[in-house]
């Protein structure tokens, strides 16, 4: 997919050889659109990205380092800032394993066998992605608020706090980040088939050492893969995190929200400072994610091979 | 006999397996869904209807839903436009461009929020130009529209371009023996292909417009009964403790959720009857 077709290649082949070469070059096919089209088209495609996507980016850096370095530096260098770093890795370093270990789950279950309702469940695998964030954050709360909560009458008697605490953050990304290793997994290990298992098990491999020997080594691109996006995602939510959190300063604050603080407190150059950090993040996900593309095209799940 | 639940297999861990993802999924979503669903069963359809027909909260998923559709109806040509430049043609920079389509799902919904709302706001770079001429862009429904173009873009280009890459060219090629202009080509034998995935692609860009927090409020100004969409107005319920109001939304927008992803089921099953793939 990520060639042009053949004769399209055999025209650019043409157009970089010699100028006596050139003179001969082949008439526009008509599967075609002629120079001028093709110009046009992909001259408005970049200026129309350019304006939408990348102009914030560079917003985000320029604000960033409006004061200079020393601004940039102070404002990250903040205690309330650390802080927020710090809960944002936390909160990043549980939710990704435990979605890891639910991806592979769910992956070995539904890719491995044949059995009914398999695309119902899929579809609930699927669910959270279709969630608005902030219901995702409100469901929480109805479920472990201590005040409204349904179970909040016995969070309460037993002193356990989940709302407003790291707990419900933690809980909120879980929720968010739900789907991003197990949909990475599903169709590329159904792709795969039970034929290479079946093979280590004839041979008396055990259950756990075919898994860990065949199965794993044959997705590890594809389980780095999901992975990468659902940490840029754990570690970038917003608005489920922003109702659960409560906002505390040093406590519940994660990046993002802290980025809102800042700005809402009309501390900007300190805001897009924090931001750019997670810009900067998410730009190391993109060129990891293109990287993997790119290499391990084939070892990625169909959907992805571009 | 019986039909069996899974067929037969030499691989172990079945139960295992599924059991844990059954327990994972119930405990991490089906749960929190349904307390929801509970409290929203004890308010009664009545009183929902009531609370979402309260003028403020009609107002803003009024707000929600029109500017969500308008962006998911302005990313189709936007999202056709970039995904057959990808494909179709080889231009220096292409990969680059390529890789940069995600950066919407990969840019926390905050950064964006403020960082487009750096550029729209009246000083901004974009927004001062856009005020000599007399137009306000920030803190307008215009504003939420831009948030949500940034936010949707990628759902359309990456599911039209799988497809448009797997388009047989032969078919391209018989219109054109056939007589027909380049145009009509793409029109009539390409567009029709590609319909599957441009109706999934806006109704996942669709889905999560209405549903886009970070991005949005930054950029809206957040007026009421004029730029305050819908999951702001569950927070600000949530913070003034009126948790049946903020429940009463949430259940619209899930609603909302789940006709979405039964639509986008329905799409990919016609399309498999109709062209054998999604």
């Amino acid at each position: 997919m990520s060639d042009v077709s053949a004769p399209a290649r055999l025209m650019s082949d043409a157009e970089t050889d010699t100028p006596a070469r050139r003179l001969r070059k082949p008439p526009r096919l008509p599967t075609e659109e002629s120079p001028l089209v093709r110009v046009s088209l992909i001259g408005l495609a970049v200026v129309l990205l350019l304006a939408f996507l990348l102009l914030p980016l560079v917003a985000v850096f320029t604000e960033a380092f409006r004061q200079g370095i020393d601004g940039f530096v102070e404002a990250v260098n903040d205690p309330d800032g650390i802080a927020a770093i710090k809960l944002t890795l936390l909160v990043a370093a549980i939710s990704v394993p435990a979605n890891l270990v639910f991806g592979v789950a769910a992956a070995w279950a539904i890719a491995k066998y044949e059995f009914r309702g398999k695309a119902f469940l899929i579809t609930l695998i699927d669910l959270p992605f279709s969630v608005s964030p902030v219901v995702a954050g409100l469901v929480y709360v109805i479920l472990y608020s201590t005040s409204h909560g349904v179970f909040g009458g016995y969070l309460q008697s037993h002193g356990l706090q989940i709302i407003f605490a790291v707990p419900g953050i933690v809980l909120a990304t879980i929720f968010v980040t739900f789907p991003f290793i197990a949909r990475e997994l599903i169709p590329l290990m159904e792709e795969q088939g039970t034929t290479d298992e079946e093979a280590a098990l004839s041979l008396g491999a055990t259950g756990l050492r075919t898994f860990l020997t065949v199965t794993l080594p044959n997705v590890k691109w594809a389980l780095l893969y999901g992975v990468l996006l659902c940490n840029a995602r754990a570690m970038g939510e917003f608005g489920a995190v922003s109702v659960v959190s409560g906002h505390i300063r040093g406590l519940t604050n994660t990046m993002p929200l802290h980025v809102e603080i800042l700005y809402n407190e009309y501390q900007f150059a300190a805001s897009f400072a924090v931001a750019s950090l997670l810009a900067a993040l998410a730009l190391v996900t993109l060129g990891l994610k293109s990287l993997l593309e790119l290499r391990y095209a084939d070892e990625l799940a169909a959907g992805r091979r571009h | 006999m019986a039909i069996r639940f899974v067929q037969p297999s030499v691989i172990p861990g079945f139960r295992l397996a599924l059991g844990f993802t059954l327990a994972y999924l119930a405990l991490i979503v089906l749960l929190p869904l349904g307390a929801l669903v509970f409290r929203a069963s004890e308010l009664g359809l009545s009183e929902i209807v009531s609370l979402a027909l309260d003028e403020r909260t009609f107002k803003a998923l009024e707000i929600s839903f029109v500017t969500a559709f308008l962006a998911a109806l302005f990313n189709v040509p936007f999202g056709l436009l970039v995904a057959w430049v990808l494909v179709r043609y080889d231009f220096p920079g292409r990969r680059l461009l390529d890789a940069m389509i995600d950066l919407p799902f990969a840019l926390p919904t905050a950064v964006a929020g403020i960082a487009l709302t750096a550029l729209y706001a009246p000083n901004g770079w974009i927004g001062s130009y856009a005020a000599m001429l007399g137009l306000k862009i920030a803190f307008t429904p215009v504003g939420i529209w831009i948030a949500l173009v940034f936010v949707s873009l990628p759902f359309i280009v990456r599911t039209v371009q799988p497809v448009l890459a797997e388009v047989d060219r032969e078919v391209e090629e018989a219109a054109a023996t056939l007589g027909a202009s380049r145009l009509k080509a793409v029109w009539s034998v390409i567009l029709p292909v590609l319909t599957p995935a441009i109706l999934t692609g806006f109704a996942l860009a669709f889905a999560r417009s209405v549903g886009e927090y970070g991005s949005v409020i930054f950029i809206a100004g957040n007026i009421p009964y004029v730029s305050e969409i819908a999951p702001l107005l569950i927070v600000i319920k949530l913070e003034e403790y009126d948790y049946a109001g903020a429940t009463a939304i949430a259940t619209i927008m899930l609603a909302i959720s789940f006709v979405m992803l039964l639509v986008i089921n329905l799409i990919q099953g016609w399309a498999r009857r109709r062209f054998g793939r999604v």
